[in-house]
């Protein structure tokens, strides 16, 4: 068999199954997102852009209105999707840092119990959150009995709720690729610096952050992508508060029938991450170039 | 000459992933002059690079003192000690580029960006790497990562340089040249290497002292001809050089020793202290593979191993014969180029005579 084959069958599943199932929905969101939505649901064939208008600002009126309430919605998900990245690079930082240091053995252990919260099902972790943060819930009742409160506060519902649900879901997603880049920095060049007359901070800040700028990249578009559509988090501990882009697209196509206006939505997700898909790219491959180890 | 570091007793066991405990310096003592040259040499889990360590300060020991300057090394941290290594791979910054790697010694301490800038400039044209200021570590050659190694750690001015086997990633002619070169820079600098290495070559060619190591505890200190000449063990006999070695008992004591052989040869040894030697006794005796000739001479005429070859290996500018003595015990003799013309008349398996100065045998231990 010649290589060319060999790399043919090789490929051939993922290719088949992307192209049927990755790029045809994404052909048909895109198509649909530039045709006119069916007054009983469903799609007429006919160019109509006003399903961007109604985000962006262009509609007419008449059929569709301009809402800002799109943009608030857009920009408070990207907001939140920032501020979880952030959390979960703290968090997962550290106790990376911390793994990579251990003996082999700890570390798969480690590594297993951060991938451990996969084995059940979402729906019934973040309902077990719900759970926690529910003013009658477990939190609540601990810090009025420790007597911090006095009343049960409104976690749940809140923006914060999501935060926290989000974090929570997508740690592993964080904390892989960092540990990742951090377990691969050579311990030489740790003590290297030390060597030279580093101190523990200086070695850290000048040696191990730059290697392993490659995690804190991938880690964090990892967990931006699904943060950003997230809605079954927004959904469940948000409630009907908090709102973001995920619900509006899961609601325009199920409750509003709409599936052009949840097109267009989708796209618009879609252009954002594609940004900052590029950008993670570029600054990527530029970063390898620079820091392929030494042989 | 003042003592700059002083070693006192040094102790160090490690724990294997198994649980065995394993010597890695046991009760080591050794002093290290200013501008001195010394090499720790020994095979590889010898425990040379677990005292380099020691002295860097990335192993603690069990028990025993380093001193370093007069200041007790016990608990100052590695940042903080007046020394700096250049690493077995180089151990470069790979996401910085030469000038900073350089840099980097007089960066974490502050140093004014004139003067540092000044110091940087000095020592790449002291390592011969002017112009590749810009480049990254991986856009070098072995030979010029090592130069920058090399830079990096002499550029904070240590008292002491600890290089733990810094040139064998080098083929073989770039390392010789970089063994005279280190040589040169040491004199220069005038501060004091400690290089650790397992080729006895190296330690030879550029070292003031040299301490061989083997399992934990040093075997022999001396300056490199010292070492080659008067190995005071088996194990310095073998590892510096090649040696032929035979037991025996004595068998005759006059201004020549007589040695009975275990192989049933008869060896003549001239070069002994008699008030140590006792007839009957158990003899260890030594000779360098040169020092077998295959062609007599007036010193040599009347004392000769005869032996069966075995195997002839051409060696490059010497050829090294193979030889049976009996008993299957192989002995070495390397015939040098001069005398390249007798090997036509050893052919394997014929019987040979190898021709000795008795001066040249020398004795290992005695009981």
């Amino acid at each position: 068999m010649t290589k060319k084959n060999r790399l043919f069958l090789l490929l051939s599943p993922f290719t088949f199954y992307s192209l049927l199932f990755f790029l045809g929905p994404m052909l048909i969101l895109f198509i649909f997102s530039f045709l006119e939505p069916g007054i009983y649901g469903g799609v007429e064939w006919n160019f109509y852009h006003d399903n961007y208008g109604r985000i962006l600002g262009w509609a007419d009126g008449e059929f569709e209105d301009f809402d800002i309430i799109y943009t608030i919605i857009f920009l408070r998900s990207l907001r939140l999707a920032l501020i979880t990245v952030l959390i979960n690079l703290l968090i997962c930082y550290p106790a990376a840092l911390w793994i990579s240091n251990l003996n082999p053995k700890l570390r798969n252990f480690f590594i297993f119990l951060i991938t451990l919260p996969f084995f059940a099902s979402l729906v019934v972790r973040l309902f077990a959150w719900m759970i926690i943060l529910k003013p009658s819930g477990i939190l609540n009742q601990v810090l009025i009995s420790l007597h911090i409160i006095d009343e049960p506060i409104l976690m749940l519902f809140t923006e914060g709720a999501v935060i926290v649900g989000m974090v929570y879901v997508l740690i592993p997603f964080m904390f892989l690729p960092l540990y990742a880049s951090i377990e691969k920095i050579d311990l030489k060049l740790i003590e290297a610096s030390k060597d030279l007359g580093a101190n523990k901070f200086i070695t850290f800040f000048k040696i191990t952050l730059p290697l392993s700028i490659p995690g804190i990249i991938g880690g964090s578009i990892l967990v931006f992508i699904p943060s950003l559509g997230n809605f079954i988090v927004p959904d469940l501990l948000g409630g009907a508060k908090v709102m973001m882009i995920g619900n509006l697209i899961e609601q325009s196509f199920l409750m509003g029938r709409n599936w052009p206006f949840g097109s267009a939505l989708s796209m618009m997700v879609m252009a954002t991450v594609v940004i900052f898909l590029l950008f993670y790219v570029r600054s990527v491959s530029k970063y390898e170039n620079e820091t392929e180890t030494i042989k | 000459m003042s003592k700059l570091v002083q070693i006192i007793s040094a102790n160090k066991k490690f724990k294997t992933p198994e649980g065995e405990r394993v010597t890695a310096l046991d009760d080591v003592s050794l002093e290290v002059n200013t501008k001195e040259f010394i090499t720790l040499l020994g095979p590889s889990g010898c425990g040379k690079t677990t005292l380099l360590r020691s002295i860097s300060g990335f192993e603690e020991l069990d028990s025993g003192k380093i001193i370093i300057d007069s200041q007790e090394m016990r608990n100052v941290p590695p940042y903080k000690r007046p020394v700096n290594t250049v690493f077995q791979n180089y151990a470069l910054f790979p996401h910085i580029n030469v000038e900073n790697n350089i840099g980097y010694g007089l960066d974490v301490i502050g140093i004014p960006k004139p003067e540092r800038n000044r110091r940087v400039k000095e020592t790449l044209q002291l390592v011969g790497l002017s112009g590749y200021e810009n480049r990254k570590p991986i856009q070098l050659s072995g030979g010029q990562q090592q130069r920058v190694a090399l830079a990096r750690a002499i550029i904070n001015r240590p008292k002491i340089l600890l290089l733990d086997e810094p040139l064998s990633a080098l083929d073989r002619k770039l390392r010789q040249a970089m063994q005279l070169e280190l040589k040169n820079i040491q004199n220069e600098l005038g501060i004091a290497f400690i290089f650790v290495t397992h080729d006895q070559e190296e330690a030879l060619t550029m070292s003031d002292k040299v301490i061989v190591m083997n399992h934990g505890k040093i075997v022999q200190i001396g300056t490199p001809t010292e070492i080659y000449d008067n190995p005071t063990n088996e194990f310095t006999a073998q590892f510096i050089g090649e040696s032929n070695f035979f037991t025996g008992k004595i068998d005759n004591i006059e201004n020549i020793l007589t040695i009975k052989t275990t192989c049933s040869n008869t060896i003549y040894l001239k070069n002994f202290d008699k008030s140590k030697i006792f007839k009957e006794k158990n003899i260890d005796v030594f000779i360098r593979p040169e020092e077998l000739l295959l062609e007599s001479n007036q010193f040599t005429e009347k004392y000769f191993i005869e032996c069966v070859v075995k195997q002839i290996v051409f060696l490059g500018t010497d050829f090294k014969i193979l030889c049976d003595i009996g008993n299957n015990k192989i002995i070495h003799s390397v015939i040098r180029d001069a005398h390249r013309s007798n090997i036509d008349k050893c052919k394997i398996e014929s019987k040979i005579k190898l021709y000795y100065n008795p001066l040249s045998f020398k004795i290992l231990k005695n009981d």
